[in-house]
């Protein structure tokens, strides 16, 4: 991956910033550029999503990509944002036998992976279980 | 809008098939469908191919070109279609909008996919790239990772069991043991499949479609050309496509394929039809939980009854609602770009009524559904005899 694909995201990916669409009061996770509800009678603005949520949906990842190979096994989630949308991420720190649906999370910054031997480091989110 | 007819059929053996090349499968169905069809290449307007990524899995662009010049079809216009998993199924609604439009009179409608020749580690790579890049697969999503989730979120809503995901991936290699062309020909029972390796949990090895190597081909007609040329036509009475979110994320509902549900509405509307007057459906079994889920989006069961539906025996291939005689993708094999078009080879093949040991009684209407990634895209036809 070049640098500038990955720098471009870094406000979304290092501080979770999303969408607001002020016309439907509706916030959005990855950032969007049309109101996918109103489209372009929506205004579209940045806003900080809150870092905690709960558990909507996890699995377990055993297989993976080269650039996770080390990493398995790790837990993929969907996580509810408190007031806010779904998202989906890592579930790290915690045994997987830990996971459960309806469980309370909250953000916390990490790595995320590495592009091979010469590459980036890409950081990102990830959550923690808050229990 | 004008009829349009398959009037010939044509599949490569599915499987890890060392000795042919991402062109040689194609030329392969392609003939076996013309000649099937009992038509030469000068008598073709159009081709179009389904392909997801023989970009990534061999290296080559420009597929079109390639196929239309080593199938011998040169100056005849060649389209490459993708929409990753369900870019067979696009290529047929291409193929079908050519003829319905009246721009041509017969068609060929190629899928291929050369998944063997990447090695092992970067084919789950490839795959994901029908998922969201920067959101899903930077956070480590694999593709059969996405489909856990929605397969852990319908066990928790409507208590889906492990057991039922696993009758799924048992039913299709029945199916799959009496279809000479299927990737796997062999039965397996619940507890090699319970037992199987986690992938993803709850999603094990058996209960994941394998990386197979395979082409398909059907040649459309009008239906003037069909009548000239054609005893045993098979008619494409409907035909519907839908896209829905790429990510998971922004899904209202992630037991609910929303792209199924708009795709099925719109080419049960065209066929004048509904889903009780299908007799049986080729259903895209990337993963069993989406077997299940799919066979609620296209009105065969209510939302949360897919699993139930399994376990009673109601879409064996004596039951209520066979599906996926063929195997699916489970057992017949899921080279992706051929998936879409090897299910209307079935569909052609169980109308025709000579499918053999595997054959659904008295088969009138059938239906195939193509979904491509987690259900961004859904392509929907409807065959008659």
């Amino acid at each position: 991956m070049s640098v500038p694909r990955f720098w471009r995201e870094i406000p979304y990916r290092y501080r979770l910033i999303g969408s607001y669409c002020e016309n439907c009061k509706e916030t959005f996770f990855p950032p969007r550029e049309i109101c996918p509800k109103c489209r372009r009678a929506g205004n579209i603005k940045n806003i900080k999503l809150e870092e905690e949520g709960e558990i909507f949906s996890y699995t377990v990842i055993r297989t993976a990509p080269p650039e996770f190979n080390t990493q398995t096994p790790y837990v993929v989630a969907l996580i509810k944002l408190k007031n806010g949308p779904l998202i989906l991420s890592q579930v790290t720190d915690c045994d997987v036998e830990d996971v459960e649906i309806g469980k309370k999370v909250r953000m916390v910054f990490r790595k995320i992976s590495e592009d091979g031997e010469a590459g980036i480091i890409n950081y990102g989110y990830k959550f923690v279980l808050a229990e | 809008m004008r009829k349009v007819a398959v009037i010939g059929v044509g599949m490569t053996k599915f499987g890890e098939l060392w000795n042919s090349s991402l062109r040689s499968l194609t030329i392969e169905a392609g003939i076996k469908a013309l000649n099937d069809a009992g038509i030469g290449g000068e008598e073709v307007d159009a081709i179009y191919t389904g392909c997801m990524s023989g970009d990534m899995f061999v290296k080559q662009g420009h597929i079109a070109s390639l196929i239309a010049d080593y199938g011998g079809m040169l100056p005849v216009p060649s389209t490459r279609v993708e929409a990753a998993c369900a870019s067979g199924g696009l290529a047929l609604r291409q193929g079908f909008m050519a003829i319905a439009s009246g721009m041509a009179d017969i068609v060929v409608v190629g899928g291929v996919e050369k998944m063997t020749d990447s090695l092992g580690s970067q084919t789950t790579g490839y795959l994901a790239l029908a998922a969201d890049q920067e959101w899903e697969a930077f956070n480590g999503a694999t593709f059969p990772s996405l489909y856990a989730l929605m397969a852990r979120r319908h066990m928790h809503e409507y208590g889906t069991t492990e057991e039922q995901l696993g009758l799924v991936a048992v039913k299709n290699h029945h199916n799959g043991s009496l279809n000479p062309n299927a990737h796997f020909q062999f039965d397996v029972s619940l507890e090699k499949v319970m037992n199987s390796s986690l992938v993803a949990d709850p999603l094990r090895l058996f209960h994941c479609s394998p990386v197979s190597d395979g082409a398909a081909c059907v040649i459309l007609a009008s239906e003037e050309k069909a009548k000239e040329l054609s005893e045993d036509p098979v008619w494409i009475i409907g035909s519907g496509q839908a896209s829905a979110a790429i990510g998971l994320y922004d899904r209202e509902d992630i037991c609910t394929i929303d792209s199924t549900v708009n795709a099925a509405r719109a080419a049960y509307k065209m066929a004048g039809v509904t889903p009780k007057d299908i007799d049986f459906a080729e259903v895209h079994d990337c993963f069993t939980i989406n077997e299940i889920i799919s066979s609620e989006d296209l009105g065969f069961f209510k939302k949360g009854e897919g699993g139930k539906a399994v376990e009673e025996g109601l879409t064996s291939l004596d039951g209520e609602i066979p599906i996926n005689p063929s195997g699916g993708l489970k057992a017949k094999g899921h080279p992706v770009g051929a998936t879409g078009v090897a299910q209307a080879v079935e569909a052609v093949i169980q109308l025709r009524g000579k499918a053999g040991k595997r054959q659904v009684k008295d088969a009138e209407i059938g239906l195939t559904h193509n979904i491509g990634g987690s259900g961004g895209t859904a392509v929907i036809h409807i065959f008659s005899r």
